[in-house]
């Protein structure tokens, strides 16, 4: 058949756009998808940053004085530090002239020349800082960039783990029906039959006190993708089921494409689109989880900084009218989470076949 | 409004989409002016993307929004630009005096609600009528439509009636109010043949009977005939002819309407190929009267042999128990190399069920299905293979059949590998290129995507992926049906031209008679999962010997027979 051609095998780079081109094309004319895309891109920026140790590496010094006022809020009395500066005179000054009783007191005064020779450095430690500063004179921006890392991360990765699982697990349903839908089913029954943050904190304590996942935050996105994948997989299930019997999966089946090949091969790409939105919503979802399980204790160890930390600090923190803490975590919380969210219904649009 | 004046006047009327801020409008209707006479019907005929349906919905006011009408367009109606008319006056002449019947009677109607009470909405609305009156008035429309038991059948839910009825549930509703002109967009286009003529029947009645003017859209010509007095042919936003429906029929003065004409497969002739548009467009006109033979003869090497063949699908029913719907009993054909048999069958009939069985996409429950011998229902998973590229399948609906996520030369390749057909990767896009050239497209559609052809080129492509994996028996599922007329009859030369070359076998699965007609030598003729009739083609037209088969023949729309019958 082949003997007659004279022609090179590839036609000359002629590509046409792909689905996912032109997808990238329809978002780039949706302004508000476009905005909330380079939000979201900063944020990863400085995450990585952040992580490489290019900003906020130093975030654990103490380098303002205790609740240091925000760098606009100069002027603003700051009680705190006042009383921590008595305290710290109070500590130097000797109460009492007890010299005449003191045995020791000939000696003092050999004691202080001595201590004169070793150089002691009392770092002054500033009124203000950019964002202010929290009860041990942190400073709060560098720990909300230092809290992004954490929480970026825990809210991406076990997107992705809970993406990966759900999609996994709804194609097999969907694709297979039958036993296997059943099984699966019921799998997924359980998993929704027990209220969420109890099944969170069930697979928490357990997670933290075996200690078999591993420590920091590794954990908790086990936690979090295990508990997080039902939503998922029920919208590939559906997806899968609707699918598998088009007609170009029956064409497939025609040219003798194996059951593995429809279902990963030919269908998924064409139930991408959900998977992608869905990741994107469970991201938001689960920075958002990992904020409530720092709070009520189960989340990241002391050692570190999230933004779900921080909110848990900010409790007292408001009672004593130290608000900047609460403001930066939750502003960036909040900045990040409606950008995703606004980026993921752009996604949405641009990527659904069925708009074009 | 004097008895001569048209009902409805439509000047100059032009059409442009807004897409996306950057590319032009897409021009749709490019300044097009008929009138609409009272008491009488006009067919609005045309392929798609001819502007037929923006056309009528202009008229309705039911233009989506991104649409722009030319200023100097109008739609005159009773004295009002129809184009101009506020809101709320439109609402009031909408469903009452202008009417409109879809295509899908099955998504038109609200499947939770009992027709009764739909139809009862209408006349409530319009006609200002208490709950008990409408409902009176719903069962005597229902009696109109021909349903039977009206008083029973007010009260039941869309599912519980078949398409036929459905649509004339459709028509009971859009002729509640009395209206003045009914707009039928494609009414019979989802319906089988026997359905279909009954509708053109009832439409034609009730326009008589009521003197109402009907706006009839389709793209066949053949059932014009029946019904239209006069006949409007639209291509690409422009009207190319109008006429009364004899001027049109015998003396088509447009190229286009002739080739439309042409282009049908028609029961009386077989020539060697059939006319396309561009035969005529060109000037060439009736180029192919070698009339072509067929039929079977008992000396036909045998590459398929169908015996006994069950299918029954089980439904669950309850929390274990199963129902069994037989969809196909006792069927047995011989399908002869190099020939082609046709299938014929209303919905329901089981004729798809046969093709996809054969093929093993369902397991059969019964019978066997002998390849040069051996029986493939026999076969394990892993003998089938070897088969399966022997036996191929072209669906209905080429916008379905092919993965939106590859790219052409990503489906013509896919098979060849899963086959080991050709030696390397190089060998093998030589081979896809070839095909795509042998199947009719331009070898730089080997890296674009389904969507960026139209349907006719989306089927070429089906074919040429059959094709990589040089199968002998193609199996063409209502390949044609869902093509306009002239694509219709560009793929079936091909599909022809494939035959002649490669010594291919067919089995042709259709709803549609003629087509059967023309590309079959041998028809089965199907009637809820059993044969009805086998017999050569020339033989089950010219003297059928069943009840089932003189009905389905006597459903062909005559309309474009009896104008051929005139003109020869």
């Amino acid at each position: 058949m082949s003997a007659i051609l004279d022609h090179p095998p590839a036609v000359a780079g002629h590509h046409s756009p792909g689905l996912w081109l032109l997808a990238w094309r329809r978002l780039r004319h949706d302004r508000v998808g476009m905005v909330s895309l380079v939000i979201v891109v900063f944020f990863l920026l400085l995450m990585t940053a952040s992580y490489m140790g290019l900003v906020a590496s130093d975030w654990s010094q103490e380098k303002g004085v205790s609740y240091a006022n925000p760098s606009f809020l100069a002027g603003a009395e700051n009680l705190e530090a006042k009383a921590m500066e008595q305290r710290a005179k109070a500590a130097k000054a000797p109460p009492v002239d007890l010299s005449d009783v003191d045995p020791l007191a000939p000696r003092y005064k050999e004691w202080e020349e001595r201590a004169k020779k070793i150089a002691v450095t009392e770092v002054k430690r500033s009124e203000t800082l950019p964002l202010g500063g929290d009860k041990w004179g942190r400073d709060v921006l560098k720990k909300a960039i230092k809290g992004s890392e954490v929480s970026i991360f825990v809210g991406l990765s076990s997107a992705l783990l809970a993406t990966l699982i759900g999609t996994v697990l709804g194609a097999f349903a969907g694709y297979w029906g039958g036993k296997v839908n059943d099984f699966l089913e019921w799998f997924y029954n359980i998993f929704t039959s027990i209220p969420y943050i109890l099944l969170i904190l069930a697979f928490a304590a357990v997670a933290t006190s075996t200690g078999k996942f591993g420590k920091g935050i590794v954990p908790i996105v086990l936690v979090l993708s295990l508990t997080g994948w039902t939503g998922i997989y029920r919208l590939i299930r559906a997806e899968y089921i609707k699918h598998a019997n088009r007609e170009y999966v029956k064409a497939a089946q025609a040219i003798g494409a194996s059951n593995n090949s429809r279902m990963f091969h030919h269908i998924l790409p064409n139930v991408s689109h959900v998977a992608l939105v869905q990741l994107s919503q469970y991201t938001v979802g689960f920075i958002k989880a990992e904020v409530i399980l720092s709070f009520l204790g189960f989340g990241v160890p002391v050692d570190m900084v999230s933004w779900g930390t921080m909110l848990a600090e900010a409790q007292n923190e408001l009672v004593i009218g130290k608000w900047w803490q609460l403001a930066a975590a939750g502003l960036s919380m909040a900045v990040l989470v409606t950008a995703f969210s606004l980026l993921t219904d752009s996604l949405r649009d641009a990527l659904d076949p069925k708009l074009r | 409004m004097s008895a001569q004046s048209p009902l409805v006047q439509i000047q100059d009327l032009d059409i442009r989409f807004r897409l996306d801020r950057k590319s032009e409008p897409f021009h749709a209707v490019k300044g097009i002016s008929f009138d609409i006479p009272q008491d009488a019907t006009v067919a609005l005929v045309g392929e798609s993307g001819s502007g037929k349906s923006v056309s009528a919905m202009a008229i309705l006011g039911l233009l989506p929004e991104n649409a722009i009408v030319a200023p100097r367009s109008r739609i005159l109606y009773g004295g009002r630009d129809l184009l101009r008319a506020p809101m709320r006056e439109m609402q009031q002449i909408r469903g009452k005096e202008l009417s409109v019947i879809f295509q899908e009677p099955m998504t038109s109607l609200n499947p939770v609600f009992p027709v009764g009470e739909q139809i009862g909405e209408v006349l409530r609305l319009h006609m200002g009528m208490g709950i008990r009156q409408a409902q009176a008035r719903a069962v005597e429309l229902l009696n109109e439509v021909g349903i039977p038991n009206p008083q029973l059948r007010v009260n039941s839910y869309p599912h519980e009636m078949s398409g036929g009825q459905q649509q004339r549930v459709m028509i009971a509703m859009a002729i509640a109010c009395e209206p003045k002109l009914l707009i039928a967009d494609e009414p019979t286009t989802a319906l089988d043949v026997t359905i279909q003529k009954q509708i053109l029947d009832l439409i034609a009645a009730l326009q008589e009977r009521h003197r109402m003017s009907v706006l009839f859209i389709t793209h066949d010509l053949g059932v014009v005939g029946e019904i239209a007095d006069r006949v409007v042919v639209m291509q690409e936003g422009e009207i190319r002819e109008q006429g009364t429906v004899d001027a049109i029929f015998r003396h088509p003065r447009d190229a286009y309407t002739k080739a439309l004409l042409a282009c049908r497969p028609r029961l009386d002739r077989r020539p060697m190929r059939l006319p396309v548009i561009d035969d005529f467009l060109k000037g060439e006109g009736r180029v192919h009267l070698e009339e072509r033979r067929r039929g079977t003869s008992a000396s036909d090497a045998i590459i398929l042999e169908v015996k006994n063949l069950d299918k029954t699908f089980f439904l669950k029913e309850g929390l274990f128990g199963k129902r069994a719907v037989p969809a196909v009993k006792d069927v047995s054909f011989r399908l002869a190399k190099g020939k082609t048999l046709g299938v014929v069958g209303e919905s329901g009939s089981g004729k798809t069920t046969v093709g996809l069985t054969v093929m093993r996409l369902h397991e059969a429950t019964g019978g066997e299905v002998l390849f040069e011998g051996r029986n493939l229902l026999s076969l394990t998973e892993r003998e089938m293979m070897a088969y399966r590229r022997r036996i191929q399948i072209i669906f209905q609906n080429p916008y379905a059949s092919l993965n939106p996520r590859f790219t052409v030369g990503e489906i013509l390749l896919e098979p060849m590998r899963i086959h080991g057909i050709g030696k390397d990767e190089r060998e093998r896009i030589d081979m896809a290129l070839q095909l795509l050239r042998r199947v009719g497209l331009p070898e730089a559609s080997f890296h674009k995507y389904p969507h960026e052809f139209s349907g006719g080129q989306r089927q070429r492509i089906a074919i040429a992926r059959c094709l990589t994996m040089k199968p002998d028996v193609l199996i063409c599922d209502e390949s044609v049906s869902a093509l306009d007329v002239s694509v219709q009859a560009q793929v079936l030369n091909l599909l022809q031209d494939l035959q002649d070359e490669y010594r291919l076998s067919y089995i042709f699965i259709s709803h549609d008679l003629a087509v059967v007609k023309y590309i079959s030598d041998r028809v089965m003729v199907m009637n809820d999962g059993v044969v009805v009739e086998m017999a050569d083609s020339d033989e089950i037209y010219r003297n059928p010997q069943q009840e089932y088969t003189r009905r389905l023949l006597a459903s062909i729309p005559k309309g474009l027979q009896r104008a051929r019958e005139l003109e020869t």
